[in-house]
């Protein structure tokens, strides 16, 4: 392959990435508010298009009309600056997630991944502690105590959380021998998956994967009862947007994450013992990445309407002395099985 | 508090704290698969029971004549001052019937004295409750809007024998 055609390869899985992940974030707004409203046996936006389907471009358009206020006593490039960072952070994330085999397009050999980086998970941790900035800017710029607040509260939960988070990815690291996030989902053959072989890992790891999504039960960042809305209290129109968008992407990037490391990625258990053709095996298994990152988004969404927010006290508690220690727990279970097996 | 459980209470499983998660998990997981309780109004609309106090009317008997006989009890228990009675002499056996006879529905408050009051059952509450006007003139609503027909309010006064 010559440069250029490795260019345009790039280019267009980059292309094709953004507008996927664009239409989830906006899909995965909508279905929050279906689910939402199905759990409280209302029934949700069900007018716009057949039941409410472009409801997603309604609230786009209605963000990209309203008035952009910025408060005079705010810091006016940071206050720019954050959301774009936080934006930046959630998609760029995506760019080491595999969603499917190696495949044969038009004969070319194409990776289902934007880039085969072999440090790859420690790209992904080092985005999502960048993402940090955004909120912790988008606080303190903002000159408002609410804002401040949530901007101090985001800091210090991401970073108690990321230790944890941190110590559970070892132990998949571990499994695997390799950063790479492509070696990660290969190792999960057939039933390894990371998710059976070390089930404290997996807890470990999903809930700090909601403490560093910001979502409920740990979203004291945005805390509406205490914070107005935290962070993006000062934030409005489609600076707002890209906050609302950044959280759903990181939710999604979340997803993806725990099910690159913990449930196998595109692996389909003895799918390849069906004898069934190559290109309905890969479809198959890019159809299952999607499947299962769709039902985590689904989880994510319902523990939200299930579960009641923690107090602070109660966020930093769990996330040092029992996260923590569990997830260190994991490493020494995964070094054990490691000895035993090999 | 006898009922109150403090952390040394609960059980093992309790301060797991997971396994009470499913729970709660299971329990909204149940309530997303009830129907929904959702009217969508303009289609679908509330028609509330008997009991309900929409905005008074005037009961039109079948013969096409008010039953009211313009005695103004109404007009003098209202405690919004919302309803005008005019009287004028009929030939008909009441004797009396209302000229006039208006309800300023800005002022209604809907506490149903009217009815109360009316010995002639003549005022009663409707089901109606879609009140919309686009200026305070479109508000006072006159003999035309205020008569019903009988028929439409079998309802309400077969709750009002019942009841009152």
């Amino acid at each position: 392959m010559s440069i250029l055609e490795i260019i345009i390869i790039t280019f267009v899985k980059i292309l094709f990435i953004i507008t996927a992940m664009l239409l989830t974030v906006s899909y995965s707004v909508y279905f929050e508010r279906r689910i939402s409203a199905w759990i409280q046996t209302r029934l949700g936006p069900n007018r716009v298009g057949w039941e409410g389907i472009l409801q997603p471009f309604a609230d786009v358009f209605k963000l990209l009309l309203k008035e952009d206020i910025v408060p005079e006593k705010s810091n006016k490039p940071l206050h720019t600056l954050a959301p774009f960072i936080a934006l930046f952070v959630a998609f760029s994330t995506y760019a080491v997630i595999p969603m499917g085999p190696e495949v044969t397009i038009f004969g070319y050999k194409v990776n289902l991944v934007v880039a085969d980086v072999n440090i790859g998970i420690l790209y992904v941790l080092a985005l999502t502690s960048l993402g940090v900035y955004g909120i912790t800017f988008a606080g303190w710029s903002s000159g408002s105590k609410y804002s401040l607040l949530g901007g101090v509260r985001a800091s210090a939960q991401m970073i108690s959380y990321e230790v944890s988070m941190g110590f559970s990815i070892a132990g998949v690291v571990m499994m695997a021998s390799s950063l790479s996030p492509v070696a990660i989902v290969n190792s999960q053959y057939g039933w390894m998956w990371n998710a059976i072989v070390q089930p404290i890992g997996f807890i470990t790891f999903v809930i700090s994967a909601f403490a560093e999504t910001n979502r409920l039960p740990f979203d004291l960042p945005e805390a509406e009862p205490e914070l107005v809305g935290g962070y993006h209290t000062e934030y409005s129109s489609m600076k707002f947007a890209s906050f609302f968008l950044a959280e759903y992407a990181n939710m999604i990037i979340a997803s993806a994450m725990i099910v690159t490391l913990y449930l196998g990625g595109w692996q389909v258990p003895y799918i390849d013992k069906l004898g069934l053709g190559e290109t309905l095996t890969t479809l198959i298994q890019v159809g299952a990445f999607f499947a299962k990152i769709g039902a985590l988004i689904f989880f994510f969404i319902w523990v939200r309407w299930s579960i009641p927010r923690f107090r602070y006290d109660q966020l930093m508690n769990i996330g040092w002395k029992v996260m923590f220690p569990l997830s260190l727990l994991n490493v020494v279970w995964v070094a054990v099985v490691l000895m035993i097996f090999n | 508090m006898p009922d109150k459980k403090r952390k040394k209470d609960l059980t093992f499983a309790q301060k797991l704290y997971l396994p009470e998660i499913f729970k709660g998990l299971a329990l909204t997981f149940k309530s997303m698969l009830k129907p929904s309780v959702t009217m969508e109004y303009p289609e679908v609309k509330f028609v509330p029971p008997a009991a309900y106090r929409g905005r008074p009317v005037l009961v039109e008997e079948k013969d096409g004549t008010e039953r009211c006989v313009a005695c103004g009890l109404c007009s003098r228990v209202c405690p919004a001052l919302a309803i005008e009675v005019q009287p004028e002499e009929t030939e008909l056996e009441k004797e009396r019937y209302p000229k006039l006879f208006e309800i300023n529905m800005i002022r209604c408050i809907f506490c149903g004295f009217c009815e109360e009051v009316c010995p002639e059952e003549a005022i009663v509450m409707s089901k109606d409750y879609e009140l919309v006007f686009t200026s305070r003139e479109d508000a006072i609503y006159g003999k035309d809007k205020l008569l019903v027909p009988v028929d439409q309010l079998k309802d309400r006064l077969e709750f009002l024998r019942n009841f009152k």
